[in-house]
């Protein structure tokens, strides 16, 4: 069955599947940051969501929902609208590019995450693999 | 929603004049020692010099540019003052001169901040000419810089929209009577351009022609340009394929090629064209099996006759290894003289460096880990890609 996104399940089910998968373990074994992605109103959402992923060498260390920014601290931020963010869940967008042309906005070092363009093309592919409800 | 960056291009012989117009009061030549010795500088100087404008040399650009002097060469522009900051050669002198000029304009900068989204607002105190003395690497229209992180043996790929040069000057003089070896590595290298551009996950509408256009001029003319280095038609074509090339990918992206074969040149020092080349029939194999049909496309429309699906995508990998034979370039790791201790003993810290290069991102087929590997091997060994 889908799950709702933005929702505390289904960050969780992306821990599921990035903890499954080899591929991102390997990519993103020396990998260290902990993200909060911000899901801002749109004409499709009229929300503002806080997810956040704690990722330490390949693996996820927790997922969660939060009810404000300052909740955690997280290295990195990327903000977008709820659209924008399906169009990366969806595979139409690709999360570098996004971020190149604003479309993500990235609070933290983009070389950093330039620099594991493997990782970060298998967090989309496990985005891609939870079963996703947009609500539409 | 994309973008397409290119400087002002003077193109075609003669257009080293464009010089004699610039507006300014100094510049700074970023160039090699070998291009001063061949009196190239000098050359460049000369029409400044009609210009009006004051002219320093910074010759310290190495194969392969460090971190190191690019600071070194940012120390001379502080001390200098240039408005005009003048890239002189071929993809290092080039990239190294973006990043002067970057840090040049900025000295609280690292080199390895200088990235796509951080706004950069340069043209304060200088503005950029790249003057490209090799026909490959495109260097002149793209925004890209790789630097080599010394300490760690990796190249960096860095760069901003906003460094894109803001004059590129063409002029086939400075490639005419080249030596064969250099003519064929660096014309491979836009060759590499080319079909990378048309076919990795970030082509678009325009880019598509400048790289299938690239890929022509190349096919015609390399061949050419190998047996007479004198022979000024082919010069010519060929080094407005390296330009067309460089819009063509610099607008869109290289692929796994580009990402094997900057891993192999940081650690064997295989020079960049020679390294990527070698690697292209092995990543279009790759690709063939799971998403053939930009290679095909491409395929087709170099040989005027329709293929489709895998046999099109391996016609176009067995053309270019036709090719790469032709101008005399290795077909494999293996005849590039690499010992295979050494390589083995390097795998794993290549296919490390491969994933995590930024050209990765646009590969069509994105393979695992044991997938590059193997192609890897493969490619040590000459062995025609089937998995």
């Amino acid at each position: 069955m889908a799950i709702r996104f933005p929702s505390d399940e289904w960050i969780k089910e992306l821990k599921e599947q990035l903890n499954a998968s080899e591929a991102y373990e390997r990519s993103a074994k020396d990998w260290e940051g902990d993200f909060v992605f911000v899901v801002e109103p749109d004409g499709a959402y009229p929300h503002t969501a806080y997810l956040f992923l704690g990722l330490l060498h390949g693996k996820c260390t927790e997922a969660a929902v939060l009810s404000s920014p300052d909740e955690r601290k997280a290295e990195f931020v990327i903000s977008a609208p709820f659209s924008a963010w399906r169009q990366v869940i969806e595979g139409r967008l690709d999360p570098i590019q996004g971020m190149m042309t604003r479309k993500l906005k990235l609070q933290g070092n983009m070389m950093k995450i330039m620099r594991y363009p493997k990782a970060a093309k298998e967090i989309v592919a496990c985005c891609a693999r939870v079963p996703t409800d947009f609500g539409q | 929603m994309w973008y397409f960056v290119s400087p002002q291009i003077v193109f075609g012989e003669g257009a080293l004049d464009a010089l004699d117009e610039i507006k300014g009061q100094r510049a700074l030549i970023v160039t090699d020692a070998t291009l001063v010795r061949l009196g190239i500088a000098d050359r460049i100087k000369a029409h400044l010099d009609r210009a009006g404008l004051e002219t320093r040399i910074f010759d310290g650009v190495e194969p392969d540019p460090s971190v190191e002097t690019v600071r070194r060469g940012a120390a001379l522009a502080s001390e200098f003052g240039p408005d005009w900051i003048v890239g002189l050669g071929g993809g290092s002198c080039m990239d190294a001169a973006k990043a002067i000029w970057i840090l040049y304009e900025h000295p609280e900068m690292e080199p390895g901040e200088i990235n796509p989204i951080l706004p950069l607002g340069l043209r304060q105190k200088a503005r950029l000419i790249t003057i490209p003395t090799t026909s490959g690497t495109g260097a002149e229209v793209t925004w890209a810089i790789v630097l080599t992180d010394t300490a760690e043996g990796r190249k960096m790929g860095l760069g901003n929209r906003e460094n894109a040069a803001d004059l590129a000057i063409v002029d086939p003089a400075l490639v005419m009577g080249l030596p064969p070896r250099l003519t064929a590595d660096t014309g491979l290298d836009a060759l590499t351009h080319a079909v990378e551009g048309y076919t990795c996950a970030w082509h678009t509408d325009l880019t598509d022609g400048l790289c299938l256009q690239a890929a022509r001029l190349v096919f015609r003319y390399l061949p050419r340009a190998v047996a007479d280095g004198s022979d000024a038609e082919a010069r010519e074509r060929l080094h407005n394929a390296a330009t067309c090339a460089g819009l063509g990918f610099g607008n869109a992206l290289a692929s796994l090629a580009h990402a094997m074969g900057h891993a192999l040149g940081a650690v064997f020092h295989v020079p960049h064209g020679r390294a990527v080349a070698i690697f292209l029939p092995y990543t279009i194999e790759f690709a063939a099996r799971e998403a053939p049909e930009r290679f095909a496309e491409l395929e087709s429309l170099l040989g005027c006759s329709p293929v489709t699906g895998e046999p099109g995508a391996r016609a176009l990998a067995a053309r270019i290894r036709a090719l790469i034979r032709d101008v005399g370039n290795p077909l494999s790791v293996a005849e590039a003289g690499i010992v295979r201790a050494a390589y083995e003993a390097q795998l794993d810290k290549m296919v490390d460096d491969a994933f995590n290069d930024t050209q990765m991102v646009a590969a069509v087929r994105a393979p695992s880990y044991d997938e590059l590997r193997r192609l890897y091997v493969y490619a040590y060994e000459g062995r025609e890609v089937d998995f």
